[in-house]
């Protein structure tokens, strides 16, 4: 979805920049380069210096030094544990999945041929042939209901238990066709499936010191909280890539260091670069940026079963007491989209964009809490750093509040431990939810009533059967008519308030080539390394 | 007890002192660890911690046994030299610190190596000339290094050297280490910055107590018998203020191994330090108390030895 532009200077990013400064949404930005002759498809990324003209054709070989944001001694090679960035950098690197998703968000078949079904119901997945492990054994369908089933074991500990418990029945039908019969209809298993934790790993594999895959590097050495190094597999079953020859990958968390490294020429690749640091990286001919607003939101959550969330009046002042232009402009300097109080972002092709964010009106908002006769009462709001940028989200708020006689309290507890004990818990308070590939999961999984992560506590049994119907509809028109409108529910009715959609930003040097925005995430979806080269 | 002996038993004495310490740290760190919020299955599973989800992870990880029953069985566990394992990711501890405590030695030691000696030089130059323009640059160099922050000095230098300059890597892992002049590239920015921090520290204290050694009647005896300055700092004064000298030295030091997180961070040197943040942040019981153990080690040998150190030196305290 991004065609790097090729007539771009340094006053298109002087441009660009005062525009960001000014407050400009990304919709308007792109509007501003479609008009200019940059062709910049919706949802796609920004790539700012690219006039430093960047090659188009492919380079093999090189070494790349890629670093990320977080890295601890819980950094694992088993694809159903992974948890952050660095895990799925590397799952993406010595693992494949059956599908994944392109950069327009279009599921594509990777380990799978094809993944069809007739009723949405019963699944049959057709493998390709001829694939084959680091270790040699050829890929069969006995290692993909091996993979598969793994996350039923509640003693793997997979994060996407709740997302495979939908699974009945896995089964193999012959050396390459795995049956999947799930229990009530969803037509979104080839894109559940392109998620990281459903890498496909070797049958009976145990031992996750080492990855043993069928992905684009071969793991030569893996130190976990240290780094990994990857080497090419040069028996790799696609006809195209990877095109580096070795890539090591390791997480420098301080933000600077990462930035320094990274100018220094050291490394790269740096994940996640924090927009302050913007600065020190313009005019440097050296690097460039990658944005991508994949759907990582922060949000306020007011609890519809608690005080004060129970009473009406006082979740629907607090949307309008939410001034997200503010948000969006200065907590987030511009590195954002406004959202509208629904979790499925411009990213997602079930987005509504119809359903307009609610404007920041203190007036409306002081009006609903007299009603709800909460005006001068003191109501904490939780906020961490754990939920990034939720403290000064929260302080935004406050401001807000206390212009119009609100007593909001921002109550900021540690990062450790928040999302156990605060989040979900709290009457108000943050939380941070990551870009998911479908609306259904999102539902499923935040909003619906047996949701296990419903922020809000919303139950509506109109919004249930909705989602239960849409995700055995195989037609896609009433599909999305009925995303559309369930997006409004969510917006009007349930207690989480969405400010905006963060954008992340990836610094790059100019040398790297092949990157391009996805909306499974940053660093293309993390699965970067099999796709990019770099330019002599 | 004959008196040879004496200096002897006082440094068996400081041993078994150590070793009590050491297990008073060990059950320390274990109810600190406990009060932390959150198990090592609720962090693991993040965002995704359902209690069936949490259950069937502290069954399949054998958390269900009490705690404290885990706690003792891993001190038997260390009588008999075996650390551990790691619950987050199933390997050995002694494998997780191995490398890692390397690295974080290598750096002590060189760090050790080029500070000492300057701090010490600096410092007793200072007492010597006190009041000299020398003694008030030197003052004033280590006030301001005490006073900027670490990790300030860290990234400014990182930003002077590796982005600016280009003369230095911005990281010290992984970078090319393969002949002499590398690795000494590798190595002086993280160096130069620790020793930025413990030296200021030991050069005060130096130059403190050879100040206080020279104002005693015993030195002012030898300058009047006619002794030179430097025969009256260096053979007079420096003998008795050893024992102060070496207690800063080792408090200094101890710092290199547990206290350098900031260094490790910027720099990304997988250390011990690193490491044991980690552990906390997982609620890795075994790995905590481990990394714990060993910060513990280095303090007490160091302050014990320094201790010794005094013991030898001190005519009076041997009797």
């Amino acid at each position: 979805m991004t065609k790097i532009p090729t007539n771009w200077t340094g006053r298109d990013d002087a441009m660009v920049e005062q525009m960001i400064r000014r407050g400009a949404s990304r919709r308007e930005l792109l509007k501003m380069l479609m008009s200019s002759g940059v062709a910049a498809a919706a949802g796609g990324s920004l790539l700012m210096r690219a006039g430093a003209a960047v090659a188009a054709t492919p380079v093999s070989g090189g070494s790349l030094k890629a670093a990320g944001w977080s890295s601890s001694t819980a950094d694992t090679l088993d694809p159903a544990k992974a948890s952050l960035s660095t895990d799925y950098v590397r799952c993406c690197a010595f693992y494949n999945r059956l599908t994944f998703l392109d950069e327009a968000g279009q599921v594509q078949m990777e380990l799978a041929d094809s993944v069809a079904s007739d009723d949405a119901q019963t699944w049959e997945v057709k493998l390709k042939s001829g694939v084959t492990f680091h270790d040699g054994k050829t890929l069969s369908a006995d290692d993909v209901v091996f993979s598969l089933k793994r996350h039923l074991d509640e003693a793997v500990g997979s994060k996407v238990n709740s997302i495979a418990k939908q699974m009945t029945e896995i089964s193999k039908v012959d050396d390459l066709t795995v049956k999947i019969v799930l229990s009530a209809p969803n037509a979104d298993l080839p894109t559940i499936l392109s998620l990281h934790h459903f890498m496909i790993i070797a049958d009976g594999t145990t031992d996750f010191s080492k990855a043993n895959g069928t992905g684009a590097f071969i793991c030569e050495a893996f130190e976990p909280g240290v780094r990994s190094v990857a080497v090419k597999n040069p028996n790799y079953f696609k006809a195209e890539g990877p095109y580096l020859d070795s890539f090591e990958f390791f997480a420098i968390p301080d933000n600077n260091a990462r930035v320094n490294a990274l100018l220094s020429g050291d490394i790269q690749l740096a994940a996640s670069v924090n927009p302050r640091s913007m600065r020190m990286l313009e005019g440097q001919d050296s690097v460039m940026t990658s944005v991508t607003t994949a759907g990582n939101y922060t949000n306020l959550n007011i609890r519809l079963d608690l005080e004060p969330g129970a009473k009406a009046d006082f979740v629907e002042g607090m949307k309008y007491l939410v001034n997200r232009e503010m948000i969006q402009k200065s907590v987030l300097r511009g590195f954002a989209e406004i959202g509208n109080d629904q979790p499925v972002s411009a990213a997602n092709r079930y987005h509504n964009p119809n359903l307009a964010p609610r404007a920041f009106d203190p007036e409306k908002a002081k009006y609903h809490f007299e009603k709800a006769g909460l005006l001068g009462t003191e109501i904490p709001m939780v906020a961490s750093d754990a939920a990034s940028s939720s403290v000064d989200m929260a302080t935004v708020v406050q401001q807000a509040g206390s212009q119009i006689g609100m007593n909001l309290k921002v109550e900021r507890v540690p990062s450790d431990g928040y999302w156990s004990n605060y989040w979900l818990k709290a009457p108000v308070h943050f939380g941070n939810i990551n870009p998911r590939p479908t609306p259904d999961i999102l539902f499923s999984l935040l909003y619906s009533s047996d949701a296990p992560w419903n922020e809000s506590q919303y139950k509506s049994e109109k919004f249930d059967s909705m989602m239960v119907e849409a995700r055995g509809a195989l037609d896609e028109e009433k599909r999305t008519a009925m995303y559309w409108e369930m997006q409004e529910m969510i917006a009007n009715e349930a207690g989480t308030i969405i400010p905006a959609y963060i954008s992340n930003v990836d610094a790059v040097s100019s040398k790297l080539g092949g990157l391009k925005a996805n909306p499974l995430g940053g660093m293309m979806g993390y699965a970067f390394a099999e796709y990019v080269w770099l330019n002599a | 007890m004959p008196q040879s002996l004496t200096p002897w038993f006082l440094v068996i004495q400081r041993l078994g002192i150590a070793l009590l310490t050491l297990v008073i740290v060990s059950f320390a760190v274990f109810f600190a660890t406990e009060l932390l919020p959150g198990d090592v299955a609720e962090i693991l599973l993040g965002q995704a911690a359902t209690p069936e989800a949490v259950a069937g992870l502290r069954e399949a990880m054998g958390l269900n046994e009490p705690a404290l029953s885990r706690f003792v069985g891993w001190l038997v566990g260390l009588l008999g030299g075996d650390l551990g394992t790691s619950y987050v990711n199933k390997m050995e501890v002694v494998e997780l610190i191995s490398g890692r405590l390397g690295n974080s030695l290598k750096l002590a030691g060189v760090t050790t190596l080029v500070s000492v000696p300057i701090a010490l030089a600096l410092g007793i130059g200072a007492a010597m000339w006190r009041g000299s323009l020398f003694d008030r640059i030197v003052s004033v160099l280590t006030i301001s290094v005490i006073s900027v922050p670490e990790f300030m000095v860290a990234t400014l230098a990182v930003l002077i050297f590796a982005v600016w300059l280009g003369w230095l890597p911005a990281l010290s892992y992984g970078a090319d280490v393969s002949s002499l002049s590398a690795m000494l590239k590798a190595y002086a920015m993280p160096v130069i910055t620790l020793s930025f921090v413990v030296s200021a520290q030991m050069i005060r204290m130096t130059r403190a107590a050879v100040i206080e050694t020279i104002n005693t009647p015993y030195v002012e005896m030898a300058l009047l018998k006619g002794a030179s300055r430097k025969r009256m700092v260096l053979g007079h004064a420096l003998p008795n203020a050893l024992g102060p000298i070496a207690n800063a030295v080792a408090l200094s030091l101890s710092y290199l191994v547990g206290g350098v997180i900031i260094v490790e961070t910027i720099f990304n040197y997988p250390g011990v330090a690193k490491l044991m943040v980690d552990a906390v942040s997982t609620r890795d019981l075994p790995l905590i108390q481990s990394c714990a153990m060993i910060f513990c080690v280095s303090y007490l040998s160091l302050i014990t030895l320094a201790d010794m150190i005094a013991i030898l030196s001190n005519p009076r305290l041997r009797r």
